[in-house]
C-alpha cells in the first residue's frame, strides 16, 4: 500500500455499506486480507504501509495489534450483517506477519474463522521474511491453521540484497523454505524481484533456480519499481544509483517466464507462476474482482462495488477502532462503467483470460501479437504481457 | 486645470510645441511623462496612476509602450504666457520603427532620455539617428540622478559627443523625485521651434498612430500641418481615398476632450465610426473632401510583416475562437497579417506575419490573455522569395512549403543592425556576428569604453536566438537595434524532419546550408528525447530532400506494465489507467507515432527568440 491512497467519498463512521453492495454479497468469494504493519527496519525500496517495531503508541503497538485488529473484524460483522458466506481465503501480509507472535497470528486467524468461518478448503497464507521465522514459528503458524507461506526472498545475490537492505542472506531463505516444508506446508512461495541496480542477468538466473531447487510450487517475480519517498528514490535521483531501465527489466521478465516455465511453474498472472494446484486463490480473487475486507491500517476492501481504505497510520486506526468506528478513510462507490474497466484491467492479467471484448479492440492487439485467442477468452502472450497496460488502454 | 485663451482649434502656431520622448525601455520615460503631467497640473497628484501613459496591462507590466498616445499639455513658462506642450509618446522597439518614425515626423522636438547609471543603448541611437533625420531640435537629458550609481559626467560627455553638443547643454533629471523637470519644460518651450504651416492652405495631417476602441472604433491620432480640420467636415484618407465624416475631433489632457477643430501645429484625435484601424493607417495623411490637398505629407509605408509563425491552439476545437480572436485583434492593430493553415502535426491553425520578434510575442500573449487561448506556436521564420530553374517565382512565408525541384536561388531579408557595447565584449560580438553570417558595416567608439559595431546580418539570424547569444556573451551588456535592409542571394536549403518516414510539417526550416547538418543533428537529439517509445521502432530523419543528414531511433518499447496491485489498491491502478487514457488523447498522430503535445511545444522551443529573452 504505497504512496497516497487514492481520494474517494467520505466514508460513513458506521461503516454502513449500500443496499446495491450488500445485495451482492455472496454472489462471489469473500477473503480476508490482514494488514501487519511492522517490519524489523524498513528497506530503501519499500513505500509500503510499514513502521519498525517500536515506532507505534497504545492499540497500534505490536503487544496490542492483535486485540485491535479482532475488534475490527468484530466490527466488519456487524457491517456485514448475517451473510453466512465462508472465507475463501485469509492472507497477512505486510510489512512483515511474522514480526507478530505466531500465537498473535493465530488469535486473529481464529477471530476470522469464529466470526466468519472458513470455507472446508480454505487457502490461509501469511507473508514471511526468512530471518523472522524459524522452525518452532513455523510449526505453530502450521498447526494454527495456516496452509501456505510466501517468503520475501527478493533475491540471493548478497550486492543485490544489499541495495535492497535486506538483512538476510541466501542460506537463510533455503533454510527458511526448507523448515516450511518440513513442518507440512503444502504451499510455500517465494518473492523475487529484477531490475535491482547492480543485479545482472546471471544474478537473476541464480535466484530461479534457487527457488526452483528449493521445490516451491509458486514464485512470484516484480519489476523493482523506484517510488517517491524512499530511500532508493532519493538515491535515484540524486543520482547515485541508476534508474532500472525498462528493457533490462523486459529482458529479466522473459528469462523468468522462460525458466520458470520450463521447470514446470507456469504463469497464471502476469507477475505469477506456479505448479498447477500451486496457484495462490487469494491472488487470484483480487484479479477476479471477488470480495474482500481489508483488516488494518491502510488495508484497501472491495464488497459488492464498493472499495474502501483505512487510514494509514496505525494509531490513527487504533483510535478509530477504539472508538467503535469505522476506520476507513475514504469509500468509492463504482459505477457501471468503472466496474466494467476494472473488469478488463484486472482480467486481463490472468491466463484464463477476458470474453466480452469487441473484436474491433482486440482484433488488431491479435494480429500484433500482444493477445492470443483461446476458445471465447482473449490471453495475453509474453508480449502481450510486458505491455499489458497499453493492451489495457487500447481495450478500454 | 491650465484652460487659457489658446483652446483647441485656435490656438496661435508659435505658441505650440512639439515634441516627443526618445528613451530605451526602462530608462524612465513613462515615469517622466507622469511627472510632466503632474507639473503641468493635467494630472492633480491624488490622481495620479503611476505610467498614466502607458494604457495596456502588457505595456505596464514590461515597461514598455507599444502604441503612442499624444498628450496636450498647457505650460505657463517663464515669460508669463501659456505654451501648448503637445507630448507625442513614441513606441521604444526596434520593431516598431516605422511607427516610431512617423511619430517623430509629427514633432518639432525630441528629447533624448538616457538613464544616468547605463548610458545609451542600440535602440535609442537608432532612434535618435531618426530623429536627426527628421531635423528635429534634440534636448539631451540624464534621467534617474537620483540613482546612488549614476554617473551623470560619464554619460553627459557620452550623449555630448553623439549630438556634437557640450556636456553642460545636457540636462540633468529625476522623474521620480521631480528634479530638473521645470527647468525641462521650460528647455522645451526655449529651445524647440514652434510649427509652421499655412492656415489657409488645404487641410493635411499626418497619422501617426491609429487606436481601435470598442465603444469609439477607431481613434485616429493627427497632427495638423496645413489648414484646419472641423467636426463634421468630411475627410478623405490620401492613400486609399477613402471618405469618412469626422464625428469627433479633440485633444487628449490626458482624458479626451471634443474641440471645434484642429488648426496649424496642433495635435489631437479624430473619430470617424470606423471599426477598423487599417483604414486609418499611421503616415497616411488626412485632408478634407471639400477642399483637397493635391501633395500629401509623403513617407507612407504599408505595414510589412517581417517574421512568420504558426499559431495553433492547444485544444483543436479553440480553432473558432482563435479565428475570432485574431478577427479582433486586427482591428486595433494595421500590422498584424494572418491566414488559415494547415500542419499535419499541429491541425488547423493560421500563419500569422508580424513586424518582429516582439510584436510575435505581443500578439501571443494578447491572444492568450485577453482571450483565454492556449497556444502552439511553431518557430519563428522570415519570408524568402525562392526563384526556380524555369523563372518561376515563389514567397515562402512557412517553411514547409520552400518548394521542391529545381531551385536557382534563394533570397533572404537581411538587416542593418547596431551593437552597442562596453568595448571589452568586441572579440565575443565580433565572432557572434560572423557565425551568424554578418558582414561588418563599421565600428565607432562612442566613448572611451562603449562601441558601436554595425554589421548586415540575415534577418532569420536575429530570429534565431541572436538576442539570446548577444546578452549571454556580453553578460547582458550589450544592447541591439537593426532595420530591413534589403534582401541578399544565400545558399539556404529547407531540412525537413521525418517521424518514421512521415515529415513533420512543424518541424521544416529553412536553413543555410553550412549549418543544416548541425540543425538536423541537433534536431533529431531532440526529439528522441522527447518521443515516447512506440509499440515500433521509429526513426526520427533530418533530411535535405531526399538526402538523410542525420538520423536517431527511438527504440520500440519493450515494457508497459505495472507488475503490482499494491494490496488490492485497485482504485489506483483505475486511476493511473484514465490518467494514462486522458494522456493520449493529448497526443498527435504523426502516420502511426504518437507524439505528445508537450513535445511539439518544447522541440519547437529550440529557437528561443530574442523577444523572449527580453522577457527574462
Amino acid at each position: 500500500m504505497p504512496g497516497h491512497p487514492p481520494e474517494g467519498a467520505i466514508a460513513p463512521p458506521d461503516g454502513q455499506l449500500s443496499d446495491r453492495s450488500l445485495s451482492r454479497l455472496g454472489a462471489q468469494s469473500l477473503s480476508a486480507y490482514v494488514h501487519i504493519p511492522f517490519c524489523a527496519s524498513r528497506c530503501g525500496y519499500c513505500d509500503f504501509n510499514t513502521y519498525t517495531a517500536d515506532e507505534l503508541g497504545p492499540g497500534a503497538n505490536r503487544a496490542d495489534y492483535a486485540g485491535t485488529v479482532i475488534r475490527e473484524i468484530e466490527f466488519a460483522r456487524g457491517v456485514l450483517g448475517a451473510t453466512t458466506t465462508p472465507l475463501h481465503s485469509v492472507f497477512f501480509g505486510g510489512g512483515t506477519p511474522t514480526l507478530l507472535p505466531s500465537n498473535d497470528l493465530a488469535h486473529i486467524l481464529h477471530s476470522l474463522r469464529d466470526t466468519f468461518a472458513l470455507a472446508p478448503d480454505a487457502e490461509i497464507t501469511t507473508e514471511a521474511n526468512p530471518d523472522s521465522v524459524d522452525k518452532a514459528s513455523l510449526a505453530a503458524l502450521r498447526d494454527a491453521g495456516f496452509t501456505r507461506i510466501s517468503f520475501g526472498w527478493q533475491a540471493t545475490a548478497p550486492h543485490v540484497l544489499a541495495v535492497l537492505e535486506r538483512t538476510h542472506n541466501v542460506d537463510k531463505a533455503l533454510a527458511a523454505v526448507r523448515a516450511a516444508q518440513e513442518v507440512g506446508f503444502e504451499h510455500v512461495s517465494v518473492d523475487l524481484i529484477y531490475g535491482t541496480p547492480g543485479e545482472t542477468d546471471d544474478n537473476f538466473r541464480a535466484a530461479l533456480t534457487a527457488a526452483i531447487d528449493s521445490g516451491v510450487d509458486h514464485v512470484s517475480a516484480y519489476a523493482l519499481i523506484v517510488e517517491d519517498g524512499t530511500r532508493l528514490g532519493a538515491a535515484v535521483k540524486r543520482g547515485t544509483v541508476p534508474q532500472p531501465s525498462d528493457d533490462v527489466a523486459a529482458d529479466r521478465y522473459v528469462i523468468a517466464d522462460e525458466m520458470l516455465s520450463s521447470a514446470g511453474l507456469e504463469w497464471y498472472e502476469v507477475s505469477n507462476w506456479a505448479r498447477p494446484g500451486g496457484e495462490c486463490r487469494h491472488n487470484l480473487a483480487y484479479w477476479r474482482n471477488a470480495d474482500w475486507w481489508g483488516f488494518g491500517p491502510g488495508a484497501h476492501s472491495h464488497i459488492g462495488g464498493t472499495r474502501w481504505w483505512n487510514v494509514r497510520h496505525p494509531s490513527a486506526y487504533a483510535t478509530r477502532i477504539d472508538a467503535g468506528k469505522s476506520p476507513a478513510q475514504a469509500r468509492e462507490e463504482l459505477t457501471d462503467a468503472d466496474q466494467e474497466l476494472e473488469r478488463v484491467l484486472l482480467g486481463i492479467r490472468l491466463k484464463e483470460g477476458l470474453d466480452g471484448i469487441p473484436d474491433d479492440l482486440s482484433a488488431p492487439l491479435v494480429s500484433e501479437g500482444l493477445l492470443e485467442q483461446h476458445d471465447d477468452n482473449l490471453v495475453l502472450t509474453r508480449q502481450g504481457r510486458l505491455l499489458a497496460d497499453l493492451v489495457v488502454r487500447r481495450l478500454t | 486645470m491650465g484652460v487659457s485663451a489658446s483652446a483647441p482649434g485656435s490656438t496661435d502656431p508659435s505658441l505650440i510645441r512639439n515634441f516627443c520622448i526618445i528613451a530605451h525601455i526602462d530608462h524612465g520615460k513613462s515615469t517622466l511623462a507622469d511627472r510632466m503631467l503632474q507639473l503641468t497640473g493635467v494630472v492633480e497628484g491624488r490622481d495620479m496612476r503611476a505610467q498614466y501613459l502607458d494604457r495596456m496591462d502588457i505595456e505596464r507590466e514590461r515597461g514598455i509602450t507599444i502604441k503612442s498616445q499624444a498628450v496636450r499639455l498647457p505650460y505657463t513658462a517663464g515669460d508669463g504666457r501659456t505654451y501648448i506642450l503637445n507630448l507625442i509618446d513614441t513606441p521604444g522597439h526596434v520593431d516598431f520603427t516605422y511607427e516610431v518614425s512617423r511619430s517623430l515626423a509629427a514633432c518639432e522636438g525630441a528629447v533624448l532620455l538616457v538613464d544616468a547609471a547605463q548610458g545609451i543603448e542600440a535602440q535609442t541611437l537608432a532612434n535618435l539617428y531618426l530623429a536627426l533625420e527628421n531635423d528635429l531640435q534634440i534636448i539631451p537629458v540624464l534621467n534617474k540622478i537620483d540613482l546612488p550609481f549614476a554617473q551623470p559626467e560619464k554619460y553627459a560627455a557620452e550623449l555630448a559627443k553623439i549630438i556634437g553638443c557640450s556636456p553642460d547643454d545636457v540636462l540633468r533629471v529625476s522623474g521620480k523625485t521631480g528634479v530638473g523637470v521645470a527647468e525641462l519644460l521650460q528647455a522645451t518651450v526655449d529651445l524647440i521651434p514652434p510649427p509652421v504651416g499655412d492656415p489657409d492652405a488645404p487641410a493635411r495631417a499626418l497619422i501617426f498612430d491609429s487606436v481601435y476602441d470598442t465603444y469609439r472604433g477607431v481613434v485616429t491620432y493627427v497632427r495638423v500641418v496645413d489648414g484646419q480640420l472641423n467636426s463634421r467636415d468630411r475627410i478623405q484618407m490620401m492613400s486609399t481615398r477613402t471618405v469618412h465624416e469626422l464625428l469627433e475631433v479633440g485633444v487628449i489632457s490626458p482624458d479626451p476632450i471634443p474641440s471645434k477643430g484642429l488648426g496649424v501645429g496642433e495635435v489631437g484625435y479624430l473619430i470617424t465610426g470606423v471599426k477598423d484601424v487599417r483604414q486609418s493607417r499611421v503616415g497616411d495623411t488626412v485632408t478634407t473632401l471639400a477642399r483637397p490637398a493635391t501633395q500629401d505629407l509623403g513617407g507612407y509605408r504599408d505595414p510589412k510583416p517581417m517574421v512568420f509563425a504558426g499559431l495553433y491552439p492547444l485544444d483543436g476545437s479553440d480553432y473558432p475562437e482563435l479565428r475570432d480572436a485574431l478577427d479582433k485583434l486586427k482591428l486595433n492593430d494595421a500590422s498584424l497579417v494572418y491566414e488559415p493553415e494547415t500542419s499535419v502535426a499541429l491541425g488547423f491553425g493560421f500563419r500569422c506575419g508580424f513586424l518582429g520578434l516582439l510584436h510575435m510575442e505581443i500578439v501571443r500573449e494578447r491572444l492568450e490573455r485577453e482571450f483565454n487561448l492556449d497556444l502552439i506556436s511553431t518557430a519563428p521564420n522570415v519570408v524568402y522569395r525562392v526563384r526556380m530553374d524555369d523563372n518561376s517565382e515563389h514567397i515562402v512565408t512557412n517553411p514547409s512549403e520552400f518548394p521542391d525541384g529545381k531551385v536557382a536561388e534563394v533570397f533572404e531579408p537581411i538587416v542593418r543592425s547596431t551593437v552597442l557595447a562596453p568595448t571589452e565584449f568586441v572579440g565575443a560580438i565580433m565572432e557572434l556576428c560572423q557565425q551568424r553570417r554578418g558582414t561588418m558595416d563599421g565600428m565607432d567608439y562612442i566613448s572611451e569604453d562603449r562601441v558601436e559595431l554595425r554589421y548586415t546580418l540575415p534577418l532569420a539570424e536575429i530570429v534565431f536566438d541572436f538576442f539570446d547569444q548577444l546578452k549571454s556573451r556580453t553578460r547582458g551588456y550589450a544592447s541591439l537595434d537593426y532595420e530591413p535592409n534589403g534582401e541578399q542571394a544565400a545558399d539556404l536549403v529547407k531540412v525537413d524532419i521525418l517521424l518514421h518516414g512521415d515529415p513533420v510539417d512543424a518541424f521544416s526550416a529553412i536553413v543555410h546550408r553550412d549549418k543544416s547538418y548541425n540543425y538536423g543533428v541537433a534536431m533529431a537529439a531532440k526529439l528522441k528525447e522527447l518521443i515516447p517509445r512506440q509499440q515500433f521502432e521509429v526513426p526520427i530523419q533530418a533530411a535535405i530532400g531526399a538526402r538523410i543528414i542525420a538520423r536517431e531511433n527511438v527504440r520500440a518499447i519493450r515494457k508497459d506494465v505495472l507488475a503490482k496491485c499494491y494490496g488490492g489498491d485497485i482504485t489506483r491502478k483505475r486511476k493511473l489507467l484514465e490518467k494514462q487514457k486522458e494522456g493520449k488523447k493529448r497526443m498527435k498522430m504523426v502516420g502511426r507515432v504518437e507524439v505528445p503535445q508537450e513535445a511539439f511545444i518544447a522541440a519547437l522551443s529550440t529557437s528561443d527568440t530574442g523577444a523572449e529573452a527580453k522577457k527574462k
